[in-house]
C-alpha cells in the first residue's frame, strides 16, 4: 500500500476518538478558537476558498464559492444545514467520520457558521445512522457543557446552536432542497432553483447546505492552511475549462468484489486501478474486474479497460461516466450478470424517485420495468434502445426534471446498454431467466 | 389529546423553540409515536397536528412520503431487522440472506413473526457497504452477516 500521511482518518482508530477530551488532546477546537478570536469571518471564507475545497457530496461545487453566495450584510438569520443524509449507494465515509470522529466534522460547521454568520446548524442525519446519530449528539452535550456551543462562546460576541434532526429513510433527502423541505417537515420534494439555498433555504432564509466530509476538511484548512490543502491532489485540467481542480484528501469508500472493502483516505486523483489493487488487495477470488462504479451508482460504469482513468473531479467524465459522484468504488467480478447488477441499480431509482417530476416518476418506473422483463426472460432487442432511450430523456440535463435524480437514474443505464450491450444482448437471446427471490411465507 | 400520552406530548412541545416553524418538528414528532407505540395511529396523527397547529392531512402528507411510517393496521413488531438490497450488499449474498430470514421468520418481507418480536424488511443501501451483506436492527449495523450469524441475531432478539 502507497504510503500516505492520514488527515481526515487519522484519529478514527484511537480509543476514546469520539469524545472531546480525546479531540482536544490531539488539538482539536485550535482552529475554532483562533478564528472566532482572531480572524474576521471574510479572512476564514478567503482561506476556504484558496484552498480548492470542492464539495464531497457529490456535486463537487467550491465550497468556499457557495459560501460567498449568501447575501451580504443579511439580518438574518442565516442557517448552515450539514447534509448527513449520506445515501447514494455503496457510501459509508461520512458515517465512518460521524461514529468515530464527530467533533472534527463539529468544529468544520462551527467555522462555516463563523464564517457565513450563521446562528443555527440544522445538522440533518439518515435514520440508519443510528450510532453516528448518538455519536453526534453526544458531542454537541459535550460542547455547550464545555462551553463551546451557545451564547458568546469562549467569552466572543459569537454565539451559535447545533440541533440534530433525523430523516426518515428517502434518498432524495440528500438533495439539498429536497432536505430543506424535509427539514421543515414536508414531504422532501426539491425545489425549483433559482431561488438557490444561499438566497431562499431553510425557513426561506439564506441557508448553506454541506455535506460531512467537506467540513471535516475545513477543519483542516483552517488549521493548516489552504496551501497544505493545495499540496495534495490533481491541478486543474488545462483541456477543460469547466474543471476547478481536485485538492486535498479524499475518502474513498471501497465496496463489492474486492478483498479489502473499506474506507481509504488518499489525495484525490488515485486510479480505480491502484485504489482496487492496492488498497482494496485485488479483486476478491482472483477474479477479474468486469465493471466498476466509480463514485456511487448514479455515477455510471467503468470497465475493465478504463480503470487507469484518475478518480478526480475530471476523470471518471472523460470515460463516459457522470463524474466523481461520492467516491463510492463498488467492484462487480466477471461472474457476475450485467443484468442482474442493472435491475438492482433500476430497482433503487424506481423506489427513491420522489414522484414530483412526471418524466423522472414515470421513467424510473419503466426502466425498472423494461429490465425485470428483459430479466425475467421475455425482453426484446429493441428493449436495449429503448431503456436508453428513457435515460437520456429524464434528468435535469436535458431539461425534464426539476433535480438530478433522474440523471443519476439515467446514467448507469445509458453506460451499461453502450459498454456491456453484447452481454445484454446475449442473455435476451438465450431466453435466461433471472433468480427470482424464494421468500414465501414458510408457515 | 385523543392518543399520545403526557409524556410523548411534553417531549414533542419541548423541540419547538429548536425551529422558526412548528412543522418542522412533524418528522421528530412522527418518530418519537412509532418509536414507543410501534406505528403511527390515526388519532396520534390528529395529536400532532393539534400540538402543531396543522391540519391532520397536513401531517399524514409527510407521513405517508417516508414510507418509514406505518399505520395501526400495519404496527411493527418490536424489533426491525432490515436486510440491505442495494449493490454492494447484493454483489456479497445479501439475496440469500433475506430468503434465509424470510424462512426462519415464516415471513415474507414486511411482514412480522408471529411471536410479534421481528419485522423483516429490505432497505436501500444502508451505508454499510464494507461489512456487505449488512443488515440494520432497528437504526444500528450489523455487518458481514452469514446466515449462522443471523441465526444468533434471532435468537437474541427473541429472547
Amino acid at each position: 500500500m502507497a504510503d500516505n500521511q492520514l488527515t481526515l482518518l487519522a484519529r478514527v482508530d484511537k480509543p476514546g476518538s469520539h469524545t472531546l477530551a480525546s479531540y482536544r488532546a490531539d488539538g482539536g477546537y485550535r482552529a475554532f478558537e483562533k478564528a472566532i478570536k482572531e480572524m474576521q469571518p471574510t479572512q476564514v471564507i478567503d482561506t476556504v476558498k484558496a484552498s480548492g475545497l470542492r464539495g464531497r457530496g457529490g456535486a463537487g461545487f467550491p465550497c468556499g464559492v457557495k459560501w460567498t453566495f449568501l447575501p451580504k450584510d443579511h439580518p438574518g438569520p442565516i442557517y448552515i444545514c450539514i447534509n448527513a443524509d449520506e445515501s447514494e449507494p455503496c457510501t459509508f465515509n461520512n458515517r465512518v467520520l460521524m461514529e468515530k470522529d464527530p467533533h472534527q466534522v463539529l468544529e468544520g460547521a462551527m467555522l462555516a457558521a463563523f464564517a457565513t454568520r450563521a446562528s443555527t446548524v440544522y445538522y440533518y442525519i439518515r435514520y440508519e445512522y443510528g450510532p453516528a446519530y448518538r455519536a453526534t449528539q453526544a458531542a454537541i452535550d459535550e460542547l455547550y457543557a464545555a462551553g463551546l456551543l451557545g451564547k458568546n462562546i469562549l467569552g466572543t460576541n459569537f454565539s451559535l446552536n447545533i440541533y440534530t434532526h433525523r430523516g426518515a429513510g428517502a434518498y432524495i433527502c440528500g438533495e439539498e432542497t429536497g432536505l430543506i423541505e424535509s427539514l421543515e417537515g414536508k414531504r422532501a420534494w426539491p425545489r425549483i432553483k433559482p431561488p438557490f439555498p444561499a438566497i431562499e433555504g431553510a425557513f426561506r432564509k439564506p441557508t448553506i447546505v454541506n455535506n460531512v466530509e467537506t467540513l471535516a476538511c475545513v477543519t483542516h484548512i483552517i488549521g493548516k492552511g489552504a496551501d497544505w490543502f493545495k499540496s495534495m491532489g490533481v491541478p486543474p485540467d488545462p483541456a477543460n475549462p469547466r474543471d476547478a481542480g481536485s485538492y486535498g484528501p479524499k475518502l474513498y469508500n471501497l465496496s463489492g468484489h474486492v478483498n479489502k472493502p473499506g474506507t481509504y483516505e488518499i489525495p484525490l486523483g488515485i486510479t480505480a486501478r491502484r485504489l482496487i489493487d492496492e488498497y482494496g488487495g485485488g479483486v476478491w477470488k482472483e477474479r477479474k474486474a468486469k465493471a466498476v462504479v466509480p463514485g456511487g451508482l448514479s455515477m455510471g460504469f467503468m470497465t475493465e479497460s478504463e480503470l487507469d482513468t484518475p478518480l478526480d473531479f475530471n476523470g471518471p467524465g472523460k470515460v463516459g461516466c457522470l463524474g466523481l459522484g461520492t467516491a463510492a468504488v463498488t467492484v462487480v467480478d466477471d461472474q457476475t450478470s450485467m443484468v442482474d447488477v442493472l435491475y438492482n441499480v433500476c430497482r433503487f431509482y424506481a423506489h427513491e424517485s420522489c414522484g414530483q417530476c412526471t418524466p423522472c416518476r414515470e421513467g424510473t418506473g419503466w426502466m425498472f420495468k423494461i429490465i425485470d422483463r428483459i430479466r425475467r426472460g421475455e425482453g426484446r432487442l429493441e428493449d436495449l434502445d429503448l431503456l436508453a432511450e428513457v435515460g437520456n430523456r429524464i434528468g435535469i440535463m436535458p431539461g425534464t426534471t426539476i433535480c438530478g435524480l433522474a440523471d443519476g437514474a439515467g446514467w448507469p443505464v445509458k453506460n451499461a446498454i453502450k459498454k456491456f450491450r453484447p452481454e445484454f444482448e446475449e442473455y435476451i437471446r438465450s431466453g435466461k431467466k433471472g433468480r427470482a427471490l424464494q421468500v414465501a411465507a414458510a408457515h | 389529546m385523543r392518543f399520545i400520552d403526557d409524556e410523548t406530548r411534553h417531549k414533542i412541545l419541548d423541540l419547538l423553540p429548536r425551529y422558526p416553524s412548528k412543522q418542522a418538528v412533524t418528522l421528530p414528532a412522527l418518530h418519537m409515536v412509532q418509536d414507543k407505540y410501534r406505528c403511527v395511529p390515526n388519532d396520534a396523527v390528529r395529536d400532532i397536528a393539534e400540538l402543531l397547529d396543522l391540519a391532520p392531512a397536513e401531517v399524514l402528507d409527510t407521513m405517508t412520503f417516508y414510507m418509514f411510517f406505518r399505520g395501526e393496521e400495519n404496527k411493527l413488531g418490536k424489533t426491525r431487522l432490515w436486510v440491505c438490497r442495494s449493490l454492494a450488499c447484493q454483489l456479497r449474498g445479501s439475496d440469500d440472506l433475506t430468503e434465509h430470514l424470510c424462512h426462519k421468520l415464516g415471513v415474507t418481507v414486511g411482514g412480522t413473526s408471529a411471536d410479534g418480536k421481528i419485522t423483516l424488511e429490505t432497505a436501500e443501501c444502508i451505508g454499510a457497504c464494507e461489512g456487505a451483506p449488512a443488515v440494520l436492527v432497528d437504526d444500528a449495523h450489523e455487518m458481514n452477516v452469514s446466515n449462522e450469524m443471523a441465526d444468533k441475531l434471532v435468537a437474541r432478539l427473541r429472547a
